[in-house]
């Protein structure tokens, strides 16, 4: 988690290892046009001991479902500007396939099970934005396992 | 006593970040329909952590317990 820039390379960095065939790089940004409508700027806010914890589990699934995987994250917090980066994810494996797949399987599960929100602001409001369909229910209170591998 | 946490858009409509209340004993459900009916808070679609870890609604608080209210995430 950080509140200063994201530096790209300082999270490539993290997942460098001799045994590496390929380094896949997510990088997510601020888009300006969310259904026709303009945002002007973003806040993220996390619950941070418990964000650090969650991004760390997903880091050991990744472990658990493919061999050999190194996996650094980054997401920033704080005010974003469109094109800013809000997250970094950087996956290495021995075979590009697996670097692909383990690489999004991490921003999937970021967006369901890491306690970070962002508020869009618009040139006339601004709104908490909830998971991006707003169709999702816990009526158990925390997400089930069936949930968690959509 | 325990702290229970609010973010986004429940941080605002309580007005607080974090309020002390003396939960021993009492289960998530329990605390989420005090909660709801003091502050007139929907928390339907509302995840629950204890300590940082989600927690479900039988799960019984102890002293000490640090509660979360997890609205649907919307990070990445």
């Amino acid at each position: 988690m950080s509140k200063e820039p994201i530096v790209i390379q300082d999270v490539i960095d993290k997942v460098v290892q001799r045994n590496a065939g390929a380094i896949t790089t997510f990088i997510g940004t601020v888009r300006e046009l969310t259904h026709g409508k303009k945002t002007t700027y973003l806040i993220y806010e996390a619950y941070e001991p418990m964000a650090v914890k969650k991004l760390e589990q997903i880091g050991n699934e990744i472990k658990e479902r493919w061999s050999g995987v190194e996996v650094a994250i980054s997401h920033r917090v704080g005010k974003l500007d469109i094109t800013d980066i809000a997250v970094v994810i950087a996956v290495s494996t021995p075979h590009r396939a697996d670097a692909y797949e383990a690489n999004r399987y991490a921003i999937e599960r970021i967006k369901e099970i890491v306690p970070i929100w962002k508020k869009e602001h618009w040139e006339d409001g601004e709104e908490w934005i909830g998971n991006q369909l707003e169709t999702v229910a816990y009526p158990t209170g925390k997400p089930e396992e069936g949930d968690l591998n959509e | 006593m325990n702290k229970i946490l609010f973010f986004a858009h429940l941080r605002d409509a309580v007005g607080e970040e974090t309020i002390q209340l003396d939960l021993n004993g009492k289960t998530v459900a329990e605390l989420k329909e005090f909660i709801s009916e003091k502050y007139e808070i929907a928390l339907t679609n509302v995840m629950t952590a204890i300590n940082e870890e989600f927690a479900s609604d039988e799960e019984v608080i102890q002293q000490g317990d640090a509660i979360a209210f997890i609205p649907p995430v919307s990070g990445g």
